[in-house]
């Protein structure tokens, strides 16, 4: 089941971010890509990271693609410019992309039999004793005793915040202190007349 | 689930991504194209992150969605100021910084 809505999921976001890239309009192209951030999420949904895919739609599909078609119609482009013929600088960067899938592709490969599966510890809480199914859906009872030694399951909202607060504290701030410059410049650069 | 799935996945978006920024001269879809590369990264991230259990690549994801976010706003409003002076969003015809 889990593999079945990876491809469907899979599918919708290479769709929506090819039709990013082959669309004309850039209103289009916007909309395109709210469908490639809301299939992403689905995919974090399905690596049970439930935490990473809501705030990918509050935060990519809803406040960033809503503030990119606000600028879009700000701007209110009339002519949708024609996809150009084929020049020399576009072949390059077609052999260049497909370049990197190659070098990406690769990477993976040789690295396929390291990588562990990704739902391998799924902790299930029993009234007094603890499960842990396994990669191929085997299930290890553990006792209760026993049950402090299974790790805590990494995708909890729970976890993530106090990792956010304990550990990561520092960079938090850090983040807090950018994202006020960042709203800042953006205001002043809004308001500069470049000359 | 195996894990080179959602790393290929990614891998393709990426080429995506990157294919956006090489190919087109709007730049609002290049902006796009950074923020699907960004994207692809996050869901590598995360796959990882639940493969060893280990909630820090989660957390780098939340901090590269706040520079996302940031990055889209300051980015968005140069797009505004040089579209004010210049009358385009052709990438070929924006040449700020050349003097």
């Amino acid at each position: 089941m889990e593999t079945f809505l990876f491809f469907v999921f899979a599918v919708f976001a290479v769709a929506g971010s090819l039709g990013m890239l082959i669309s004309r309009s850039p209103v289009a192209s916007a909309l395109w890509m709210v469908q490639t951030m809301l299939a992403i999420a689905c995919l974090y949904l399905t690596l049970n990271a439930t935490f990473i895919g809501v705030v990918q739609v509050l935060v990519y599909a809803g406040a960033i693609m809503v503030l990119f078609l606000f600028v879009i119609m700000l701007l209110n482009l009339e002519q949708t410019p024609r996809l150009s013929a084929f020049t020399w600088q576009r072949a390059a960067a077609f052999v260049g992309g497909v370049a990197v899938l190659a070098l990406l592709l690769t990477a993976v490969a040789e690295q396929t039999d390291v990588f562990p599966s990704p739902t391998a510890v799924a902790v299930v809480e029993a009234s007094d004793e603890v499960a842990v199914v396994g990669p191929e859906g085997e299930v290890a009872v553990i006792e209760e005793d026993e049950a402090a030694v299974v790790p805590l399951d990494p995708t909890s909202v729970e976890q993530i915040g106090v990792a956010l607060l304990t550990r990561h504290a520092f960079t938090l701030e850090i983040v807090g202190a950018l994202l006020l410059a960042a709203t800042i410049g953006a205001v002043l650069l809004a308001k500069k007349r470049f000359t | 689930m195996d894990l080179t799935w959602y790393l290929s996945l990614s891998a393709v978006l990426f080429t995506i991504g990157v294919l956006g920024v090489l190919l087109r001269r709007n730049v609002i879809v290049v902006f796009l194209s950074i923020e699907l590369m960004l994207n692809a990264v996050n869901l590598t991230l995360v796959a990882f992150s639940q493969a060893f259990g280990d909630v820090d690549g989660q957390i780098l994801v939340f901090f590269v969605m706040s520079v996302a976010a940031a990055e889209a706003a300051v980015g968005l409003a140069i797009v505004i100021a040089m579209f004010r002076n210049k009358l385009t969003i052709n990438v070929d015809e924006l040449r700020l910084f050349r003097g």
